[in-house]
Parts: C-alpha cells; sequence; structure tokens
C-alpha cells in the first residue's frame, strides 16, 4: 500500500478513535443499537461481566463493513467484536480484515452435541459465528384491513387494486427485487437463479413499477412501524424483530405476513488487530453458548444459530403469555414460503444492480 | 552636529555600528518570525486534518493499485498483452500463481473487489477459483477454463487489463455516466445505468431552487430586522436564531410529521375541503419535501448576511431618494437594493453551496426524486466501500462549485461579497 493511502486511513482512523473516546476497558463490542443491542447486553455482556469482573463497551452502528476497514488498514484496531450481516462478514474475511475464528473453540450442546454439529447449516464461517436469524416481511395494521380482505401472500402486497394505499419499502435493491419476483410468481427456490438474468431483472423491475408511485421508501429499521403507526402507508416491509417490539411493547395492532420471508443471518466477527483478542475470544465462546443464545430470543424474535438453543426458547421477559417460539422467522408456521438472502449473489452482482436501481428511482 | 553627520558619512548606522537598513531588517524578520510562528499551528493543523486528505482523496479518483498491488505477476503479463488476441499460457500461469498467493494472504477478496467494479459479476469468479486453486495442474490455461468457463471469456481479461492500470481515468468516466474500455476508448454506459449526470443536474437544480427560495423568504425578514426599531428586531432576531441552534435532525423530522400525508398541513386542507381524505397531497418523500426541508434549514444562512449588510445601509440614502421625486418602488429598486447586492451574493453563495453538498436531510425526506449526488458519494464511501468512484463525484462537484465561484466572482465579483 503506498503512503498516501496509509497517511488517508490514518486520518479516518484518528478521527474514529477521537470519536469513541477509547478509555481503558476491556471490551468493546459493536452492534446494531434499539432492541436489538439491548437484548445482546441482557443475554450476553451482562451475564459475562458479572462472570469474569471485566467491563464492557457497547457501541451501535448502522452496519457495513467501512469502520472495519478504516480502523484494520490504519492499525489502530478499536472495535473488538462486531454483529455484521452475512454479505458483509464474507466480504470482510474474503480481504483479510478479519481473524479466522477456529470453530472447535466453540462450547458443545448441553446434550455433548459438538459445536459444529449443534450450529444450523451455513451459521459457521472461516472468520465468523452467527448469534440470529433475522427475517424481512411485510406487515400491515388490522385496524386499516377488513379481516376478511387480509393480505395473506407477497402478491398482496404489490396488488394497487385489492389494497389501494401507499406501501413502504426500504431503498435497496437488496430485498425488494426478490421480494418482486416472488409477488410475480417465482418460485423462492428459483429467485435467484431469474435475478441473474437481464430478464429476471427487467421482470423484477416491471413488477416494481406497477407500484412504484405508491412507494414510500424507507432507511432506517425504525421508521417502518413509524410509517404505519403514523398511517402514511397501509403496508411496510420490515425487520421482523421491531414489529414485535413495536406490537409486544406499544400495543401496536400489526400483523406480519410471513410468505415469502427472506432470512438472513448476523454474525460476530473480530476485526484483524484486535488489542484484546483473548478477551474477545473468551466473550465469544460465552455468548455463543446454547443457554445464552436461547436467552437472547426472551428479549427479542430472532432466531437461534444453534439447535439446541431452539428447545430452551422461553417467553417474552415482559410479559409471560408471549411465547416466543411462535415470533422466530424458524417458527414452523411461518417458515412455509422462505428464502435465504443468497450472500454470493449480492456480493457480485451489488454495485451494479445498485446504479440500476437508483437509476430507476430517478427516472 | 548631528545633521552633517548624516550628510557626510554615507549609510545612517545604528548604535553598535551596524547599518540601520540592516537593522532594520533584521527587527522586520523576528517580527515576521513570531507573526508566523502563532499562525504555525493553525496551518499545520488545516493542512493534515483538510487539504492533505482532501488531496490524498482526489487522488484515489484517478490512482487506484489495488489490483497491481496485490497481482504483480499477471499485471506484468497484461502490460505487455495487446486486449485483443486469445490469452496465452503464459498469462494462465501469472493469473494462478497470483491467486494462490492471494487466498494464501487472504487478499483474494481486494482483488475481486476491484475487478468486479469493472466488470459486474465476477467476484465469484475469482473468489471461488481460489478456494479451489490449489487443485489446479499444468497446463493451467486448460484447468482453470475447466473449473470456470468464464475464463474463458475476453472481456474478464480485458477488466483485468483495465483494472490493472493503478492511473485510470475509468472512475472518472463511470462518474459521468461512462466507461472507459480498452478496444473502444471511452464509450457510453448503458442506458439504464445512467444516474450520475441525471443526480448531477438535479443537484443543481434543487440547490438553486433553495437559494432563490430562501431570497425570496429571507429578503423581507432581514429587512424588518434591519428597519424595526431594536426591542422588536431583537424578539425577531431570536426566532431567526432559535431554529438555526436546533439539531437538523429535529428539523427534519418536525417537517416529516408536519407534511406527511396524515400530517398537519395535509389535515388541515382536508378540514377546509381542499381535498379529500382518499385525495392528500404527498407533500413529503419526494422532491417537494426536501425543497421545503431545506430552504427552512439553510434560511438563517441567508438572512444573517443580508441582515449585516442591510444595517450599514444608511436610511437617509432612501429618504434623498423620495425628497427627489422617486415613488418609494422606484426609491427601493434603484437605491436600496443596489446597496444589499453584497449580502444577496455572500448569502446566496453560502446557501447554494452548503445545499449542494446536503445529505442528511434529502436521505430522509427525499424519497425517490429528491436525492442528491451527496447520497450516492455517501453510498460508495460508506456502502459500496468504492473510494475512487465516491473520489471522482467528489471531484467532479468540487470543480463545478469552483467554476460557479469563477464565475460569481466575474460577474459580482468576490470582493463585493460580505458575510458580515
Amino acid at each position: 500500500m503506498s503512503g498516501y493511502k496509509k497517511g488517508l486511513i490514518a486520518f479516518a482512523g484518528m478521527s474514529l478513535c477521537l470519536s469513541s473516546v477509547a478509555l481503558a476497558n476491556d471490551l468493546t463490542v459493536v452492534s446494531w443499537g434499539g432492541a436489538y443491542t439491548k437484548s445482546q447486553v441482557e443475554a450476553y455482556h451482562k451475564p459475562w461481566m458479572a462472570k469474569t469482573g471485566k467491563s464492557i463497551v457497547s457501541e451501535d452502528y448502522g452496519g457495513g463493513i467501512a469502520e472495519i476497514k478504516a480502523q484494520v488498514e490504519s492499525g489502530n484496531v478499536t472495535w473488538d467484536l462486531v454483529d455484521v450481516e452475512l454479505s458483509d462478514a464474507i466480504r470482510a474475511c474474503d480481504e483479510g480484515l478479519l481473524e479466522p475464528i477456529d470453530p472447535s473453540i466453540l462450547t458443545a450442546a448441553p446434550d455433548g452435541t459438538s459445536a459444529v454439529d449443534d450450529f444450523l447449516p451455513g451459521t459457521l464461517h472461516e472468520c465468523a459465528v452467527a448469534n440470529i436469524v433475522w427475517s424481512s416481511v411485510y406487515v400491515y395494521d388490522t385496524t386499516k384491513v377488513r379481516s376478511w380482505n387480509a393480505p395473506k401472500t407477497m402478491a398482496d402486497f404489490f396488488d394497487a387494486k385489492a389494497y389501494p394505499g401507499k406501501r413502504g419499502m426500504r431503498k435497496s435493491p437488496k430485498v425488494t427485487l426478490e421480494f418482486a419476483l416472488i409477488a410475480d410468481g417465482v418460485p423462492v427456490g428459483e429467485v435467484y437463479n431469474t435475478l441473474a438474468t437481464e430478464e429476471g431483472v427487467a421482470r423484477a423491475f416491471a413488477k416494481l413499477d406497477t407500484i412504484k408511485d405508491d412507494i414510500v421508501w424507507w432507511e432506517a429499521g425504525a421508521q417502518p412501524p413509524q410509517l404505519l403507526a403514523d398511517g402514511e402507508v397501509i403496508f411496510t416491509t420490515a425487520w421482523n424483530g421491531r414489529i414485535f417490539s413495536a406490537v409486544a411493547s406499544e400495543d401496536q395492532s400489526f400483523e406480519m405476513v410471513w410468505d415469502g420471508q427472506i432470512y438472513d443471518l448476523d454474525l460476530w466477527v473480530m476485526p484483524k488487530g484486535s488489542k484484546n483478542k483473548e478477551a474477545a475470544m473468551d466473550f465469544l465462546v460465552f455468548a455463543s453458548a446454547t443457554e445464552q443464545l436461547a436467552a437472547q430470543a426472551s428479549y427479542i424474535p430472532y432466531g437461534p444459530a444453534r439447535a439446541s438453543s431452539v428447545a430452551k426458547i422461553g417467553t417474552y421477559f415482559e410479559n409471560d403469555n408471549i411465547n416466543m417460539a411462535d415470533h422466530m422467522p424458524t417458527a414452523a408456521g411461518n417458515f412455509k414460503n422462505a428464502l435465504q438472502n443468497d450472500f454470493e449473489f449480492w456480493a457480485d452482482n451489488a454495485d451494479q444492480l445498485n446504479e440500476r436501481f437508483n437509476a430507476w428511482l430517478a427516472g | 552636529m548631528a545633521v552633517s553627520n548624516i550628510a557626510v558619512s554615507g549609510p545612517i548606522t545604528a548604535a553598535d555600528g551596524t547599518p540601520l537598513k540592516k537593522k532594520l531588517a533584521q527587527a522586520l524578520f523576528f517580527s515576521k518570525v513570531r507573526a508566523v510562528s502563532l499562525v504555525v499551528p493553525l496551518f499545520a493543523f488545516v493542512m493534515a486534518s483538510f487539504v492533505l486528505p482532501i488531496f490524498a482523496l482526489m487522488w484515489q479518483g484517478v490512482y487506484n493499485d489495488r489490483f497491481a498491488t496485490y497481482t504483480p505477476n499477471l499485471t506484468e503479463q497484461l502490460s505487455a498483452w495487446d486486449g485483443f488476441s486469445e490469452p496465452h499460457e503464459d498469462m494462465y500461469t501469472a493469473l494462478v500463481t497470483d491467486i494462490k498467493t492471494a487466498k494464501k494472504d487472504r487478499t483474494i477478496g481486494r482483488i475481486a473487489t476491484r475487478v468486479n467494479q469493472e466488470y459486474p459479476g465476477t467476484r465469484s469468479l475469482f473468489t471461488s477459483t481460489a478456494r479451489k486453486a490449489k487443485k489446479l495442474q499444468s497446463p493451467f490455461k486448460e484447468s482453470v477454463i475447466k473449473l470456470n468457463k468464464k475464463w474463458a471469456d475476453l472481456e474478464v481479461w480485458r477488466a483485468m487489463k483495465m483494472t490493472s492500470q493503478s492511473l485510470t481515468p475509468a472512475f472518472y468516466a463511470t462518474a459521468l455516466d461512462g466507461r472507459y474500455t480498452v478496444d473502444k476508448g471511452f464509450i457510453s454506459q448503458v442506458e439504464n445505468r445512467h444516474i450520475y449526470v441525471k443526480l448531477f443536474w438535479r443537484t443543481l437544480l434543487i440547490a438553486g431552487s433553495v437559494m432563490l427560495l430562501c431570497l425570496l423568504l429571507g429578503y423581507p425578514v432581514a429587512y424588518l430586522l434591519a428597519t424595526l426599531p431594536l426591542r422588536y428586531s431583537n424578539l425577531l432576531m431570536i426566532m431567526v436564531l432559535l431554529p438555526f441552534w436546533t439539531s437538523l435532525l429535529v428539523r427534519t423530522t418536525a417537517w416529516i410529521a408536519i407534511l406527511q400525508s396524515q400530517g398537519v398541513v395535509n389535515d388541515v386542507l382536508v378540514w377546509l375541503g381542499v381535498t379529500t381524505d382518499e385525495a392528500r397531497f404527498s407533500l413529503i418523500y419526494n422532491m417537494t419535501g426536501t425543497i421545503v426541508a431545506m430552504t427552512h434549514i439553510l434560511l438563517p444562512f441567508m438572512i444573517l448576511p443580508l441582515y449585516s449588510v442591510m444595517k450599514t445601509v444608511p436610511p437617509s440614502y432612501m429618504r434623498a431618494a423620495r425628497s427627489l421625486g422617486a415613488t418609494p418602488t422606484l426609491a427601493f429598486i434603484k437605491v436600496y437594493m443596489p446597496q444589499t447586492v453584497p449580502g444577496v451574493g455572500a448569502g446566496g453563495l453560502l446557501v447554494f453551496i452548503l445545499a449542494i453538498g446536503y445529505y442528511i436531510t434529502p436521505a430522509l425526506v427525499g424519497g425517490q426524486d429528491g436525492q442528491l449526488i451527496s447520497n450516492m458519494i455517501a453510498y460508495h464511501m460508506q456502502k459500496s466501500l468504492n473510494w475512487s468512484l465516491a473520489a471522482a463525484l467528489g471531484g467532479i462537484l468540487l470543480a463545478g462549485v469552483l467554476l460557479l465561484y469563477w464565475a460569481y466572482d466575474r460577474i459580482i465579483g468576490i470582493d463585493n461579497m460580505k458575510l458580515g
């Protein structure tokens, strides 16, 4: 790497370290904020701090690997563990920004099943250990839609005749294009094959064209429940955990439509050159144990990444009548027509489809 | 006698015998050094935290050595290749050697990402080949193509040849909705991916509209501020400054609450019977919302310079014009307004340049047609991590602003500007 680039990255690193007032803490753990971070603090951070006597600083970020990249390349790593999406974990790993994690150090399930067998397929990677399965779904307000007319399928979301009104969608081609194809009748197993062709992309945009004037675009995860509560939209796509929180804690009358849900993983990664590698590894092993993953599920309905945790899922921490297992993306009733986000497809095509998506938006 | 001394003895000397001229130069030099050393910390700070990073980033817009750094053998082969003939065995051997090294050093992702920017869809070609690179046997051309037949595609090799050139106009070409290719030079990007030029024009349009609206709304307010008696104008000033001190995010969110379809404005319009409950106006999440929110946020930047200039216009000029027979309107247009031009220029330039780089407000209330080029720059800095493209887009924006500044200087004159 040339000198000027090092200098540039050093500046970025400098500003990062100025902004995060790095005191002598034992561990800095970074996640997405809101109800999600709260669930991790309750289920992982607090028990670990009680057990080891060390302290954890919890920081929020907005996803992506820009900060990790800046820290690693400037040689000033202040984040010890980061909660990232699967495509980002793979990409950062390929770019050499992460420490490899040996799955054999993870704790076995209570019944003795080794961690490698206990974690769900595809949740352990060279540099990352998954903690949850989350999902993109769409939601409606039960007070605004008559019960005999309640939407049931992804196609209903795009049916402007049967359901006139505005719809909220995330301003990103990811998930949006998949939803359009599922609604257009492409079986979930064929979605990414279709999207890999020029005709498939055109088909997805043509489907989006049918509701383009009705779409309200959101960017932050907190927006969709707000849009729906304000009556700004009749339907909105959203992350299932946020909607659950709005229903369980704020008494909103929202209902999720699980048909055509697109699920994804969140994983722990360790930026290369972490100064507290040992403590971070210890925390990772602790946090990925069966009990901790099951405990997290009491705070937010994101599915634990271990088979042995699924059986231990309890009730909502504020209300014993809510059985969390029923609200997971992976619950049998919800999982019927589900699609896993294809990280490789998006790693290959994100730039191109983003340009096209933005051109389509502006057009 | 003192007088005759000067006349006779040539160069004047100081008390210690050195020529006065030299002594003076010494004294001036020390005071200069002192003055400069007082400025040095600020100068160093500005250089280190502002000027150098800008230049370093601008340099990235034309120089990207990611590919060349991590694939030394392949780069050597590619620079000798003409871009048209069938790739030969040596090139494939270099490819396999570099991919194996990259796999070991965990840099394959950096190579793949860079080529993928040039030729979308090739990222997995590199990463999947790297995973199986150990199995590859000589002759490499045959075994690599057998592994993935995309390696026989001439376009992949041309894309690699492009990316192997560290000093490249490719990012500027992309930023202008074009492509720079090995065989055809500059060509236009496919129609459905045209985006940046359109966004540049829209950014200028929105920034221009916001500036004009700020001027229309701000001029009367500034006039009132400058002419009302102090106790009223102070109150008015507080009303201008309070929103100015309020957080940008709070003000933007407030506009969402006011303008949304179930919001205050629409409720009032429905109540008044201007529109029906079903046909509420879309006032936010589009260009209207962006312009309204940005105008509100940038208004103080127009009012304050205007006010400071108007405060200095003597009221006697207007009275003189009236006493010489001008109507109030004519006196205002011919006598008052020309004297406020420095304020208009300063406010206009300030608002325009702030608006052209605006990014949070359009991101929140812009919807689909209220996005600015800054949103794309942020996207490439934070999400796609294509810093070179972000730098190229930023470079074009900077050049545009400098061009406008130059035009302003030619037409109105920069000395004529008054910020306060």
